[in-house]
């Protein structure tokens, strides 16, 4: 069998997924990728045809095809608006793995997925080490967001504005938790994610302190794993299964009414991600969707299971913009519910921006490979912050967080970047 | 020219980054959204200023290269899929508003615009720009133009040939020609604007466009009524015009549309109506009463067995999300959905949905029919698979019984979607052999070559 023939074997497994593309191209009104470049290989009709070609063997450009498909924020704008109801994500992580497996792992991408994320311990030694020595490479950049900037010329960094590496880790502030259930009478596991561990330690402790308060258990095992989504959107099932694997060890040894998460990415890999890849491993796949129907996202669960109201004093001073972190409204239908967040913090209101859910552009490995069209699609939503005239943008991802930390910091403008649950913990310290 | 000179040369106009020639950027511009086979280009280019577009058109013309034009891609009839080895010429990078004149009430903007970006611009101030075909979100105004696409408010506000006064386009040596303007009377010459809107690609490539504006209606209302027969919504529909009742849409779906509709969004429809309508009349607040008070008493008079009347805007909404759930509803229910858009006169509405029933039968296909029932425009959208060979002999047997009955009613092939090259070689039936060559010794005098767009409307591609 040729090379291509080969291709052509695996992509048909994917056949019955892409016809349901009637090539209607309504999913060029909503990408925002599409919308800087105006490219048809750049929107979801454009990629879902290239594999099709690949499929049918129309012409033999194997490697322009991954490269093409690996150009996509994976944010699920294209799906979420189909008028076909084609499983854009499903259909375009599943040709990832593979075009990545016949093509080949970039060896940069081993070595990060296979070399660090799969091993957790080293990941965090290195995540330790790396907020001791930043300070020497990077400088402050931008006081009220807490973003830094390369200090001399630097590849890696270039334009960036970052959020650095917490000088204290969440997992060396608090290394496991196995609390009882308070007036709530509800038990969560709490799945910190590798972003609020190592960037965002405020976050999970005001998550810790929001379920605390309202007397909820907690079950945080230590020593937790990456959801797997770098990997598996890199085309590293391999790992991504090793990672998966390990999480549902630790979290099958708790007894726990929800699993809960503070990131719009995780919640949407585990839920979604996880059975969805995972289905050739029997057990694996059992394992993964015992946790992935009971996974929810803070905001739902804080409102949904706990009951939380709109506060009394909903209209407060100080106002709060929201963004939708693609991850969660269009994956997950979850928006009404971290705006209620908002709106139950104390002396906060919201108030809503322009395009909302348009995406940040953060796209997790997309942003690295693509900064240039990554930071005008950031533009856009700071532009939409702008407008508001908020000091305060919230979002419910560590992700977006880092990505709108960026193009706001680059802007200097004053504005804080905060999730709505660090604003409501916030809210109940004042009270 | 040698293929490397010429692709130099294409760079020298429109710049290197805006010329695609690797095989995975041009499979992405192979396509369009008719169920044709894929055609691949040589190569695509993507101008982004007027002098470039220009250039392009003139290099194609000296290089006797086919050049074919591509907004959205969004064509139903495959006007946008390339001749094999041709250019592709994407105008999206050409989309600015450049006008939007609020005293002499017209728009300015290039071919790349997209339809639903200008009207949101216009009605920001005030004004109104009515066709809404049924990919606005997407489709850009150039592919308007060049289709003369309709929407649903083609009954009062009429489609977009009503709404251009003026083109400048480039003709094949990359002369830019000049017709209409921006007054509303305007006898300079030929009509050449008639002949540009629904060229399809043929006959000249738009560099600007001017379009009408008109105030928007003061008062609108929605009411939706349940019919048990698709005969008696025939008859209502009739009835409503004829008692000089013109809504600004007025649409309906049959009962397979209706289920599928309510099994994708369970809207709560009944699932046993034959038909249902839904109307929206809009002008001044005391004539939109008088109006829907008529509607509403022709349809309970014609047999509806009910009738709901939106009372503000969110209950106007739910009206029109079963209407705008069709299309994505019946694709849901089959792998290849086809959808055709045979016309015929409004009373031939009844006639021409047996027919479909009886294709529907005859063919053993399922066939879920919405459409514009005003303007007779139907939808018949034929739910199938395309890799099963059998069934789609049958589906393509069933178009051309379709387009059969459509003319035998006195319709047309296509009330929106264009010929391209799915209906062309329809089109003597509905014409005439002395059409077709007349249309040809027009293209072959303006286009000698036969580079803009070959094959479409009139065949004659060798």
């Amino acid at each position: 069998m040729t090379r291509m023939k080969e291709l052509s074997q695996l992509m048909k497994t994917l056949e019955d997924q892409l016809v349901v593309c009637m090539k209607c191209g309504m999913c060029q009104a909503v990408c925002p990728l599409f919308a800087e470049t105006g490219r048809e290989a750049d929107v979801a009709r454009g990629k879902l045809a290239l594999l099709d070609g690949l499929m049918v063997q129309m012409f033999d450009d194997p490697e322009g095809v991954h490269q093409r498909l690996n150009k996509c924020l994976l944010c699920g704008s294209c799906a979420a608006n189909c008028p076909s109801g084609v499983n854009v994500l499903e259909i375009f992580i599943k040709a990832r793995a593979i075009l990545a497996g016949f093509q080949g792992l970039s060896p940069a991408k081993k070595a990060i997925f296979r070399g660090m994320l799969a091993h957790p311990e080293l990941f965090d030694r290195l995540g330790e080490w790396g907020a001791k020595f930043q300070k020497v490479f990077t400088k402050p950049a931008n006081e009220v967001i807490g973003t830094s900037c390369a200090r001399f010329m630097s590849p890696l960094i270039g334009e960036r504005h970052f959020r650095p590496l917490a000088a204290v880790p969440f997992h060396k502030r608090i290394s496991s938790l196995d609390t009882r259930p308070g007036a709530s009478g509800l038990k969560v596991a709490f799945y910190v994610g590798c972003l609020a561990d190592k960037i965002f330690p405020d976050l999970a402790q005001a998550t810790v302190d929001v379920l605390t308060h309202h007397g909820v258990g907690i079950f945080m095992p230590e020593n937790q794993a990456c959801c797997g989504i770098p990997a598996v959107s890199g085309g590293d099932t391999d790992t991504f299964k090793r990672l998966v694997r390990r999480n549902i060890r630790l979290f099958q040894g708790g007894r726990y009414d929800c699993l809960v998460t503070a990131c719009a990415t995780c919640t949407s890999t585990i839920r979604e991600v996880w059975p969805m890849m995972t289905a050739s491993d029997q057990e694996l796949h059992a394992g993964a969707r015992r946790i992935a129907e009971k996974t929810f996202d803070i905001s739902q669960f804080l409102v949904d299971r706990v009951g939380l109201k709109a506060s009394a004093d909903s209209n407060g001073d100080i106002p709060v913009t929201y963004h939708d972190p693609c991850h969660l409204k269009k994956s997950l239908k979850v928006w009404n519910e971290p705006r209620a967040l908002i709106n139950a913090s104390r002396g906060y209101r919201l108030k809503e921006m322009p395009e909302s859910d348009w995406c940040c552009g953060m796209g997790g490995s997309f942003n690295i490979q693509y900064y240039g069209i990554s930071g005008r699609i950031g533009d856009r939503k700071r532009d939409n912050i702008r407008a508001t005239g908020c000091r305060i943008v919230a979002t419910g991802c560590p992700a977006c967080m880092l990505q709108i930390s960026d193009t706001l910091s680059r802007a200097g403008d004053a504005v804080q970047v905060k999730h709505p649950v660090e604003l409501y913990a916030e809210s109940l310290k004042t009270k | 020219m040698q293929s490397k000179t010429i692709l130099k040369a294409f760079e020298a106009a429109v710049g290197a980054e805006n010329v695609f020639s690797d095989p995975a950027d041009l499979a992405t511009y192979a396509y369009d959204a008719a169920v044709l086979d894929k055609v691949m280009p040589s190569f695509a280019v993507r101008p982004t200023t007027s002098e470039a577009l220009g250039q392009v058109v003139r290099l194609c013309n000296e290089n006797r290269l086919p050049l074919t034009v591509r907004g959205a891609g969004t064509n139903l009839s495959g006007g946008t899929i390339p001749h094999p080895g041709g250019v592709v010429l994407v105008t999206n990078g050409l989309n600015r508003i450049l006008e939007i004149n609020t005293e002499d009430l017209f728009a300015r903007v290039q071919p790349g615009v997209v339809t639903a970006k200008l009207a949101a611009a216009v009605e920001a101030k005030g004004l109104f720009y009515p066709p809404d075909p049924g990919s606005q979100a997407v489709s850009t105004l150039g592919g308007n133009v060049a289709e003369n696409a309709g929407g649903l408010r083609g009954l009062k506000y009429g489609v977009t040939r009503d709404y251009v006064m003026g083109l400048d386009f480039f003709d094949v040596d990359g002369g830019l020609v000049k017709t209409g303007g921006r007054t509303v009377k305007c006898v300079s010459g030929y009509n050449l604007t008639g002949l540009m809107v629904a060229s399809e690609g043929t006959l000249g490539v738009f560099n600007e466009i001017i379009l009408k504006l008109i105030p928007p209606p003061a008062y609108r209302k929605s009411m939706m009524a349940v019919f048990r027969e698709m005969r008696q919504a025939s008859e209502a529909v009739a009835a409503i015009i004829a008692n000089r009742v013109v809504p600004a849409t007025l649409e309906f779906m049959d009962n397979f549309t209706i289920r599928a509709v309510e099994s994708f969004s369970q809207a709560g429809l009944p699932l046993d109506a034959g038909a249902l309508m839904l109307v929206e009349c809009d002008g001044y607040p005391g004539q939109v009463e008088d109006d829907a008070a008529k509607v509403e008493k022709i349809c309970k008079e014609l047999g509806a067995t009910s009738i709901r009347v939106a009372r503000d805007d969110a209950e106007r909404d739910k009206v029109w999300e079963a209407r705008r759930a069709a299309l994505s509803a019946l694709a849901k229910v089959r792998p290849t959905t086809v959808l055709e858009d045979a016309t015929v006169p409004r009373s031939k509405i009844p006639a021409m949905i047996q027919a479909l029933e009886n294709i529907s039968r005859k063919y053993e296909l399922t066939i879920g029919t919405f459409g514009h029932a005003g303007d007779g425009n139907l939808h018949p959208t034929i739910l199938t698979d395309r890799r099963d060979a059998k069934e789609w002999e049958r589906v393509e047997a069933a178009i051309e019984d379709i387009f059969e009955e459509a003319l035998a009613l006195g319709g047309t092939l296509s009330g929106e979607h264009g010929i391209g090259t799915a209906k062309s070689r329809f089109m003597e039936k509905e014409t005439s052999r002395a059409t077709i060559l007349y249309s040809r010794r027009i293209k072959s005098a303006l286009d000698p070559n036969s580079i803009l767009n070959p094959g479409k409307i009139i065949g004659g591609t060798s």
